[in-house]
């Protein structure tokens, strides 16, 4: 399958590694990843906080990376980013777009998934040929858990992983506190839950917390760090992308 | 020859509500105090988690669940698209059996009626049975300063009252209270209370039981409000658990109910969904121990003199927001508060409003406005928000609350003017919408390794990061962006060589 690649504007610039590990799995698993230059960022940021205007470029600029009929689907190694495609997306061009990038948008909604749901649900596997011989928590992410309702799918996968030591995460639907501007314009409330999360995240004693969502890891692994926590976040895909022969070497930092 | 008509001018809104709709300072602020008190977040920790595992078990018994969902956020949305009819018809059913229908537009309109009525009977007292309507329009306070005392006869109203404080949640006013806390306000504020008086519920229950029964059986007039009222027949509807609501509803002279007027319901049986809907919501009962149904003035039978007072403050408003109207579906059960991650920490206080939690994030900015001044508090609380969708998966009647809270921020930015927020947005939105930009804004934000202590991590950030730095640390940019690595000779061996993975043999394994 010819598959496009949405790094995420966060993923590019500040968590390239779990956008690297995305492309590397598809492509060993036999596909061909495509990364169309012109993409930037969804717009996730702008709508949340409350700007519909100012980022109708950027739908369109996603529309226009995306659409062309030879990518057969587009894949981003966030919940959030894809609820915004498919979710924000069309509310946007709805009320500030005109015709063409409505159609537009709605054709690019219609073949974008978050990394477990292509991986389970359009490609049909659970078993990667994954190797990580780690104690792993797994943390579901509002937007996957309840825009995109990804369920059981991260895992699925990761039970299928070899050497793995996959335990459950205590209150592990609760939010993380992240939360995009929130975690700025409403900073005590997001830190009293993170500190909750961290809290369960530590009690599970686990070496890694895993999730699809490099931003609330960024939350998470921020607040681990803070504390000297010995357990350190990465995304889903480094678990889903090392194997035996070239397996995630786990580093000092946590964020 | 031709006549400029001019330009069309959009309809003129309904005024905003007034009375508990609005906080003195902004959600932030109010929340960082309530967050200090460890108390309080033992409470409500405690609290939400019972009663959130309660709700699930109840919800998820019933394999009709989503059904009822469906079905409830269907019969609401019809009854808000033709809420002038319906309400006409419950004038007329209520009329005909003996009622007095008062519509008022706001909250001192409708203080103003129900004194005028308390008057009209000679009486000096009323009882209450619990309602938001009446917190939302602050009667209490009116009545005592007209001279008249109103008695609160919910236990934890009651509370409430005795303590001279605020409810903090929907359906457990006194939620932020724990019993120790309880013991004391009664201790102070209970005339003749045994000294004695130890912390045991079932004690303080008695307490409570026995100062309230002598108020029943002397009080001639009460006040209710109302869950639901029905078009086709007249009938009000009131649910609980005490009994101190049957006990109001029948047993005084002249009963008064103040009810919101997205409360209508086309049919009686419409009933049978939100009967089944509310308690599993609200309680995460099967059944809510009391329910009262009414119709009029029975002769002979319970009140004989009967008051609908019908209150808008500020509903007609919401209702011409074609998105934000969904927040009139709301019945009150107070689910979303249970679950929300940010009332669990936060408490209703913080929201400033009589309707807190996420249902009141939506609902008091339409209800009051959020513009009604500079900084207005009611404009922090669609923030007040993590987006995490709790609350929508628990509304009984489906109503997407993170959805609203964004149509809120969009329209609170769209009534604002230029902020040093809007021109940051701005200026992000110009340079990620041309990718040769974008590119070169990424090599600019590599600097930051420079400030990254020798671990690679950032310690400290300036305003307006520093919220985020005060208990978080930031990972330094990394050497090389995807983009780069992904073009470069390095980025496409990896690819290569990933395609010839001999674990890549295991890509036929397909799910079983």
């Amino acid at each position: 399958m010819r598959i496009g690649l949405f790094a995420t504007c966060l993923g590019d610039t500040l968590f390239p590694d779990a956008v690297k590990a995305t492309a590397i799995l598809l492509t060993r698993l036999g596909h061909e990843v495509v990364f169309p230059p012109g993409q930037t960022c969804c717009g996730q940021m702008h709508i949340n906080t409350g700007y519909q205007r100012e980022p109708v470029p950027l739908v369109r600029n996603f529309a226009d990376a995306f659409g062309d009929a030879s990518i057969e689907a587009v894949v981003m190694p966030s919940g959030s980013c894809a609820g915004s495609v498919r979710h924000q997306h069309p509310i946007v061009a709805e009320r500030y777009g005109e015709p063409a990038l409505r159609a537009g948008v709605d054709a690019v909604a219609a073949k974008t998934y978050e990394l477990s749901e292509l991986l389970v649900d359009v490609l049909g596997v659970t078993r990667v040929g994954a190797y990580f011989p780690h104690r792993v928590t797994y943390h579901p992410t509002c937007h996957s858990l309840r825009m995109l309702r990804v369920g059981d799918k991260p895992l699925r996968l990761l039970r299928e992983v070899e050497g793995i030591d996959l335990v459950e995460l205590p209150g592990a639907d609760s939010c993380c506190g992240f939360g995009g501007t929130f975690a700025l314009k409403n900073a005590e409330t997001s830190t009293a839950m993170l500190h909750d999360k961290s809290d369960n995240i530590t009690a599970t004693g686990a070496d890694v917390c895993t999730a699809g969502d490099s931003s609330c890891l960024m939350h998470i692994g921020g607040g681990l760090s803070r504390i000297r926590s010995r357990t350190r976040t990465l995304h889903l895909a480094r678990i889903l992308a090392a194997t035996r022969t070239t397996p995630d070497v786990l580093t000092e930092a946590s964020v | 020859m031709s006549t400029f008509l001019g330009m069309p001018a959009p309809p003129p809104r309904s005024p905003y509500g007034t009375g508990n709709l609005r906080g003195d300072r902004a959600f932030p602020r109010a929340a960082r105090d309530e967050l200090g008190n460890d108390q309080l977040r033992r409470n409500l920790g405690r609290a939400t988690g019972t009663i959130r595992a309660k709700r699930l078990n109840v919800t998820g018994e019933l394999p009709d669940w989503e059904a009822l969902r469906d079905a409830g956020s269907a019969i609401k949305t019809d009854a808000m698209n033709r809420l002038p009819e319906l309400l006409e018809q419950l004038e007329r059913r209520v009329t005909e059996r003996g009622g007095t229908v008062h519509w008022a537009r706001d909250a001192a309109e409708a203080n103003t009626i129900v004194a005028r009525l308390v008057r009209a009977t000679g009486s000096d007292e009323v009882i209450k049975v619990k309602s938001m309507a009446t917190q939302e329009t602050g009667l209490n306070e009116y009545l005592e300063s007209v001279g008249i005392t109103p008695y609160e006869t919910d236990l934890a109203e009651l509370i409430v009252q005795l303590a001279d404080d605020k409810p903090s949640h929907i359906l457990v006013p006194a939620i932020h209270r724990n019993r120790d806390e309880i013991r004391q306000i009664f201790l102070d504020r209970i005339p003749g209370v045994d000294p004695e008086l130890d912390n045991v519920p079932a004690h303080l229950a008695a307490a409570a039981r026995s100062y309230l029964r002598e108020k029943f059986l002397t009080t001639k007039v009460a006040v209710s409000g109302a869950n639901f009222g029905i078009a086709e027949t007249g009938t009000l509807a009131v649910v609980e658990s005490e009994g101190n609501g049957r006990m109001c509803l029948t047993l005084p002279n002249t009963l008064i109910t103040v009810m919101g007027i997205e409360k209508v319901l086309p049919r009686y049986q419409d009933l049978e969904v939100f009967f089944q809907l509310l308690p599993r919501s609200s309680t995460g009962e099967r059944m809510n121990p009391y329910t009262s149904l009414w119709t009029g003035v029975t002769p002979g039978d319970g009140p004989q003199h009967f008051h609908l007072v019908l209150l808008d403050n500020g509903r007609t408003a919401a209702l011409a927001d074609v998105i934000g109207r969904a927040a009139l579906n709301c019945i009150r059960c107070s689910a979303c508060l249970n679950v929300c991650p940010v009332y669990e920490r936060t408490g209703g206080h913080a929201y400033g409003s009589t309707y807190p939690g996420p249902i009141g994030a939506v609902l008091t900015p339409q209800l009051a406005g959020m513009h009604a001044a500079k900084d207005d508090p009611n404009s922090s609380l669609p923030y007040a928000s993590s987006l995490c969708g709790a609350c929508f998966d628990a509304c009984p009647v489906k109503i997407d609350i993170p959805s609203l809270l964004v149509e809120l921020r969009h329209q609170h930015t769209e009534q604002t003017g230029l902020t040093p927020e809007k021109l940051a947005m701005k200026a992000a939105a110009a340079v990620m919408r041309r990718p040769s930009l974008y590119a070169a804004a990424q090599k600019a934000s590599a600097l930051g390794r420079v400030v990254a202590g020798r671990d690679g991590t950032i310690s400290r950030l300036p305003p307006p990061l520093s919220g985020w730095s005060d208990s978080r640390d930031t990972a330094a940019p990394p050497r090389e962006t995807f983009r780069s690595w992904f073009a470069s000779e390095e980025g496409r061996a990896t690819l290569r060589a990933a395609a010839t993975d001999p674990n890549s043999e295991q890509k036929g394994e397909e799910t079983a």
